[in-house]
């Protein structure tokens, strides 16, 4: 005989009563972890989303008035290219990536678009817009994107493509917009004239149906010398993780480039912000409630315990048990059922989520292991903290009264 | 030995106080056997447990072997119940949920005796009791008799020196009756202190001497001869 035995084998003779009482605490710890699993990949979809547009923070020159993000790089104003050194070269946390732009009006056989010098690299890895180009790549760090599949590289084609793209943009080579391409009716491998200069047509951007299909895209720096500016540019592009612009990132790009204005785009990032938002506070909500419902009855139901068994505990006391023993006695018990509860609504919790995520939130969602954690955790809190009164009450008991027979 | 000095049990419970207990004083020496008669309400069962000190009195002093047992702190108190004082009840207070050697191992537990000591004795007990083939049972599968034969034994385990006693045959027929209170005057026999509250004259005239209790006060003290 051992406590353990003692606890457990109480545990099972009241079996209907034990699962009356950890109802609510199950039903809680299931509906949160539910909630938490779907909200995080859905909170990932979301990210997914948000990056397909783009950057969600500029730097632009410090007199300039952000109209839009799309004609935000039109503005004639700009500023040292080396600025960009200054970034990429910082320990700024969250910078996901950074794109240069020097963008030039123009006209190509009498239609008119937008030459825009890129940085190809990073210009690329910003642009989840142009998946299909397979120049989409994201690096480490941000961990608010999925991967997406059909960019997964062990698919011959998207890397083959991507490696043409990335690696071998020289200073003759040349993106094409959708509609610029329709309009001069371009393709793959074919030359085009801008600005005097001849560009071989390295790949056709997908429609993206933002101005990026009315742009030619070339080298930075050839872009640069056909507009006669050396090393400027008059935007950069930032692809930043929502969680850290939220802990005050953009003060500190500006911090690391005071001559230049940062600024979000707002609507970008406060969607993410709000989606994150609305998941944090549904959680909340749903712990208040499990604490609240879920503490209310696992002590309910442990006064109900006690006052049952006190004739039990008062001969317990009668046989030479202190009152450290009844409250440990009760406490174990507590513990059981918070483990119990915890592992319960966890499993409960993350089917709910399998079988509704793709429902109710039209995403997959996958079993997250470290959750268990957290439902355990909570579970055995509420459990001991709203068992400690009753088992408290337990051990201060009067043997004598409990024993009214005698 | 137990003893008590000028104890006095007042209740205050939601009207006029009760007393339970009126300047009771009484010696009990080692080996003694002494049975408890007195009409309901007279305060037998309190008496009872103020010597197990289940029941702290209003005033007055117990004591077990010259320690004062109302000095001690309850858990002190419970440590030494355990080591000095086996408990037997009228409805023999199993803990329903256990089986009868869990039953009697409880005690040796709560004494701080594990592993297969404290299984071994269990078992040796409850075959001492004629329950060897009832080990595994639960209370709820045993006979009156049976259940209070296995409270004998839990009240056995810690082999204590002072055997308090509550109305013991109070549930039984008559012959598990006897059966029991052979058992009781086996365990005087043995050197153990016996007291043992009863409202049945034939049982009580089993002890060496016999207390009556009118209205909380010791009326008279009968000495009667054993067996």
């Amino acid at each position: 005989m051992k406590l353990t035995n003692l606890v457990w084998k109480e545990l099972f003779e009241r079996k209907s009563q034990v699962i009356t009482g950890l109802l609510a605490i199950l039903l809680g710890i299931t509906v949160i972890v539910a909630i938490k699993n779907i909200s995080y990949y859905s909170e990932k979809a979301v990210a997914q989303e948000l990056d397909a547009l783009g950057a969600n923070i500029l730097v632009l020159p410090k007199s300039v008035t952000l109209q839009n993000y799309y004609s935000a790089d039109m503005q004639g104003e700009e500023f040292p290219e080396e600025y960009v050194e200054r970034l990429s070269q910082s320990n700024l946390k969250g910078v996901d990536n950074l794109s240069p732009k020097l963008s030039l009006p123009t006209e190509v056989q009498g239609h008119k678009c937008t030459l825009t010098g890129i940085l190809p690299k990073s210009e690329f890895q910003a642009k989840a817009v142009w998946q299909m180009a397979g120049v989409f790549s994201r690096p480490e760090g941000c961990g608010t994107v999925v991967a997406i599949p059909c960019l997964t590289p062990d698919q011959p084609k998207e890397t083959l493509v991507r490696t043409r793209v990335i690696e071998t943009l020289t200073n003759t080579e040349a993106l094409v917009g959708a509609d610029v391409a329709s309009a001069l009716k371009v393709k793959a491998d074919d030359s085009i004239s801008v600005m005097g200069k001849t560009f071989s047509v390295a790949a056709i951007l997908p429609q993206t149906g933002t101005v990026d299909d009315s742009r030619i895209f070339a080298h930075l720096h050839t872009v640069q010398q056909l507009a006669g500016k050396n090393r400027v540019i008059n935007v950069i592009e930032i692809v930043g993780c929502c969680n850290q612009i939220l802990q005050g990132l953009v003060p500190k790009i500006n911090g690391l480039l005071p001559e230049a204005k940062v600024v979000t785009i707002a609507q970008v990032v406060d969607t993410q912000i709000k989606t994150n938002r609305m998941m944090a506070s549904l959680s909340m909500v749903f712990l208040a409630v499990i604490v609240l419902v879920g503490g209310a009855s696992i002590a309910n139901y442990m006064y109900g315990n006690v006052y049952e068994r006190r004739r039990e505990i008062g001969t317990l006391m009668a046989l030479g048990a202190d009152s450290r023993f009844v409250l440990k006695m009760f406490l174990f018990k507590a513990l059981l059922l918070g483990l119990a509860g915890g592992i319960a609504g966890y499993v409960l919790g993350t089917i709910l989520a399998l079988l509704l995520g793709p429902k109710v939130a039209g995403i997959s969602v996958l079993p997250m292991p470290t959750l268990i954690l957290w439902a355990i955790g909570i579970s055995v809190l509420i459990a001991l903290v709203a068992s400690y009164f009753p088992a408290r009450r337990a051990a201060r008991l009067d043997p004598f009264a409990t024993l009214q027979e005698v | 030995m137990l003893r008590m000095e000028a104890v006095t049990k007042t209740y205050n419970h939601r009207g006029p106080a009760v007393t339970v207990l009126s300047d009771v004083s009484l010696e009990i020496h080692p080996g003694d056997f002494v049975s408890i008669v007195g009409p309901s309400g007279s305060g037998k069962s309190t008496l009872l447990l103020a010597l197990g000190g289940m029941l702290s009195p209003s005033s007055g002093i117990v004591e077990l072997d010259g320690e004062s047992l109302y000095e001690l702190s309850p858990d002190q108190r419970a440590e030494l119940r355990g080591r000095k004082i086996g408990f037997v009840f009228q409805t023999f207070n199993l803990v329903p949920y256990l089986s009868a050697v869990e039953n009697v191992q409880v005690p040796l537990f709560l004494g701080g005796i594990i592993g297969d000591e404290q299984k071994d004795r269990a078992v040796s007990l409850l075959e001492r009791l004629g329950l060897g083939d009832r080990l595994e049972h639960k209370p709820s599968q045993l006979s009156v008799g049976q259940q209070q034969r296995v409270a004998l034994a839990r009240m056995l385990a810690n082999d204590p020196s002072i055997i308090l006693a509550d109305e013991p045959t109070g549930s039984l027929d008559p012959a598990t009756s006897a059966q029991v209170m052979e058992f009781l005057v086996q365990m005087n026999q043995e050197g153990r202190t016996v007291v043992m509250v009863t409202h049945d004259p034939q049982v009580a005239r089993r002890a060496k001497r016999t207390l009556t209790l009118e209205n909380g006060r010791i009326c008279n003290e009968c000495e009667s001869q054993a067996g």
